[in-house]
């Protein structure tokens, strides 16, 4: 396989690649957000994009589900395959996509319904009707997310009782109760408090034994305690992606090795 | 002190006791007015030093211009005998002041109040007692009168009125077959006998009437002030009480029953006595179909604005026309009504469905449909800014997570949106409606009649009568405070009337936010 960007080829060569990007370029109005960007994220691993503020860290997560559709005046160039299937082929079906990668946002965004109901949205999106089918998937779920023992016992209370920590949990069960793929996250933690991030840090080791994740993070301590695989992205570009310990041990780019050893960023 | 910022809090602290006490005076002297209006005033007797007798309450006092002495004025009622129902006396002319015990009032179907000492009962012109036997008698007669009214009522108005709107109906048939060109054959037939057994039965019902009115033969004879007597008929006496001769009690049950009629009866005497319970019927439940179009109307305009148009010049302008929308007097829109609604849509919805009837108008005239439809037209801009400031509220995240799980923009828009937005929804609502039961102008013009002679919604199929005409609170009060034969005897029916229209205002609005606080809690949101 050929590879336009060296420094990614080792890491993604080595596993099963889940999603595919390739020389993706994107302008919000005529401001360049990403630059050739390619990669691979590897199946069933945690994946951490790490850089300074407007990078395109975010950016680039939000093509993999085609939520930057939503802003007005985006062009995007290049291909992003997920699970072999063109991404913006326009045959696609956006709403499919989205079934398949599901999303966790940086401000915990539960709906103003019952707990229940938050995780049950998707599923009854779905199609799925039979109360007790939707009853298996919210246990199922919520357990996922390490959050039903703390509400099994009002899963009738509404969604925004919950403290901030079991908020962006539920967002997570929300998430995996369609059974994605891809799971994204962009900044899960970043309003959390330690304690908090530890627990959702937990759950991402957990969770990719059944996902593949990819992580938005401008923390370069989680990146490097959750991820298997880091890139590091500056100024829209991937400057390098790698073996998480390997970037973070070693960087072979120079302006990698600044930022993490705190020169600027 | 000035740095701290004191005086400019006294200052907010002083605006808002300022408005405060203007709205706890507005409903203070409402109220104070309104209360008393049931309440047995005592009757006082005063002979004047010429030998002047008049006989009635006083309802008020104040000094004589220029002068250091004060008069009263006193209700005398029995305007068909003293020809006014008040009269101003000189403190200083008063002889002598006393409150007889044997003088009554008598609530009738006409004319007003009647003050006086009944002195015989007649029955069919022979005297069948007098003295204080006929007060008695009067009295023990009094319920049978009542139930007698009540069921000649109940054939004027229910069994003959039933024939009459079938008999309209069989003759508009007729004519919309003539209108065809088809003046015989079966279906003709088959009308005119429909017809013919109406009128049999109609034959009926007016001959028990005219039975019925057989059992009215009495009366009963009052001796007012000077001399004057006049001679009623029984069948118009509607209630009898002495005031000075009552005690607490009696005096308070007489209050809850005056209180009962008010609100449940039909008025009388050209609306200034009796009840208004047509006109909170009509108010309601042209609020109500206001409601159901407004709400729709205007939350789906607010969604096209909010979530689907493409925010720029334009839609700010669409913006800002909506809510000058709000500013417009609202005569223009009863003009409007009048244009579009009755001539236009009426007319046409008449030539189209009604043609039988022609020339009289169905629709083509004003109803409480109409008046409804001007009314939600002229809410509309308080449902749509209402909704929209709600939908703007909604976080963007909340949309995108919905986004997100592979909804699509219109399951987003159901599922998650417009749960969030209806308390918003109903914050507009209740403003709507605030608005439109107090509204009167465009009502005037639209289908608010002085007195209608059937409630829009009754026994008759099809039980919903939108063409018909009704009556409303706040045109009550103009009528009766401002158009009424007798403004002074009239004034404590608008107070009350006024604090009625106050009350059902502040009913519907708890109705809409107790349904809100519990929509609130249920979804827990911060939206407004």
């Amino acid at each position: 396989m050929v590879t336009l960007n060296p420094a990614a080829a080792p890491a993604s060569m080595l596993e099963a690649p889940m999603v595919e990007i390739d020389t993706l370029n994107l302008w919000y109005g005529t401001k360049q957000a990403l630059r050739d960007v390619s990669m691979s994220v590897p199946k069933q691993r945690v994946t951490a994009y790490i850089g300074p503020s407007g990078c395109g860290k975010s950016t680039l997560l939000r093509c993999l589900n085609r939520m930057n559709d939503l802003v007005d005046g985006v062009r995007i160039e290049g291909t992003v395959r997920i699970g072999g299937v063109d991404v913006y082929d326009p045959a696609l079906d956006v709403t499919e996509l989205r079934k398949r990668v599901g999303m966790v946002f940086q401000k915990s965004n539960p709906f103003p319904k019952s707990i229940y109901e938050n995780v049950a949205y998707g599923p009854r999106i779905l199609g799925v009707k039979n109360r007790g089918d939707l009853d298996g998937i919210v246990e199922r779920s919520l357990r996922s997310a390490a959050l039903w023992d703390e509400v099994s016992d009002r899963l009738g209370d509404s969604a925004l009782g919950l403290s901030g920590g079991q908020q962006q949990r539920l967002c997570i069960a929300r998430a995996i109760a369609v059974e994605p793929d891809v799971l994204l996250m962009d900044e899960p933690c970043s309003a959390l408090d330690p304690i908090a991030t530890a627990k959702i840090e937990e759950l991402m080791l957990d969770l990719k034994n059944s996902y593949t994740i990819v992580i938005v993070t401008h923390n370069m301590q989680q990146a490097a305690r959750v991820s298997d695989y880091t890139g590091f992205m500056l100024l829209g570009e991937l400057v390098e992606f790698g073996v998480t310990r390997e970037l973070f041990t070693s960087p072979r780019d120079k302006r990698t090795e600044d930022y993490i050893t705190g020169r600027f960023g | 002190m000035l740095r701290g910022g004191e005086p400019f809090i006294w200052l907010t602290g002083g605006a808002l006791a300022f408005a405060l006490l203007m709205v706890a005076g507005l409903v203070g002297i409402i109220v104070t007015n309104a209360i008393g209006f049931f309440w047995p005033a005592p009757i006082v007797r005063v002979t004047l030093a010429d030998g002047t007798v008049h006989t009635g309450s006083v309802v008020e006092r104040e000094r004589i211009p220029g002068r250091a002495e004060s008069r009263v004025k006193l209700r005398v009622a029995n305007r068909d005998l003293y020809g006014a129902d008040f009269v101003w006396v000189d403190e200083p002319a008063i002889a002598r002041r006393e409150s007889p015990a044997d003088v009554v009032v008598i609530e009738r179907t006409e004319w007003g109040l009647l003050l006086g000492v009944v002195t015989e009962l007649r029955e069919a012109g022979a005297v069948v007692a007098s003295g204080p036997g006929a007060l008695a008698e009067l009295r023990r007669r009094l319920p049978d009168v009542e139930r007698l009214r009540a069921r000649i009522r109940a054939v004027e108005r229910g069994d003959i009125g039933a024939i009459n709107f079938e008999q309209e109906k069989a003759r508009l048939t007729l004519r919309g077959l003539e209108l065809k060109g088809i003046t015989t054959g079966a279906d003709v037939d088959a009308v005119r006998a429909r017809l013919a057994e109406l009128q049999a039965r109609y034959e009926t019902h007016a001959a028990r009437l005219a039975e019925l009115r057989q059992g009215q033969g009495a009366s009963v004879v009052v001796a007012a002030d000077d001399g004057k007597t006049k001679e009623l008929p029984l069948a118009q006496v509607v209630d009898v009480f002495s005031p000075n001769t009552m005690g607490l009690p009696a005096k308070v049950g007489h209050y809850a029953g005056k209180l009962w009629e008010f609100v449940a009866d039909d008025p009388r005497e050209s609306n200034t006595e009796g009840g208004v319970f047509p006109a909170i019927f009509g108010t309601v439940m042209m609020v109500m179909i206001m409601s159901v179009m407004v709400t729709p109307l205007g939350v789906l305009a607010a969604f096209y604005l909010r979530e689907y148009a493409r925010q720029g010049t334009f839609v700010s302008a669409v913006r800002i026309a909506v809510n000058n929308l709000a500013g417009v007097p609202s005569i223009v829109f009863g003009v409007f009504g009048v244009g579009f609604f009755i001539y236009i849509v009426g007319g046409s919805i008449d030539r189209l469905f009604y043609p039988e009837a022609l020339p009289t108008p169905t629709y083509g005239t004003g109803g409480i449909l109409w008046a409804s439809l001007t009314l939600a037209l002229l809410t509309i801009p308080v449902v749509i800014v209402a909704t929209e400031e709600g939908l703007a509220a909604i976080p963007r995240g909340t949309r995108e997570a919905s986004l997100a799980l592979g909804a699509t923009k219109l399951e987003t828009t159901l599922r998650v949106v417009l749960p969030a937005v209806t308390p918003s929804i109903l914050t507009g609502l209740i403003l709507a409606m605030a608005r439109a039961a107090g509204e009167v102008a465009p009502l005037m013009i639209t289908g608010v009649v002085k007195l209608a002679p059937a409630l829009p919604l009754d026994g008759t199929w099809p039980f919903l009568h939108l063409d018909r005409k009704f009556m409303h609170l706040g045109f009550h009060i103009y009528d009766v405070g401002f158009q009424s034969p007798n403004v002074d005897a009239a004034r404590p029916m608008v107070f009350a009337t006024t604090l009625l229209l106050l009350l059902i205002v502040v009913l519907l609005n708890l109705f809409a936010i107790t349904l809100r606080q519990r929509l609130r809690r249920k979804y827990a949101t911060a939206a407004v």
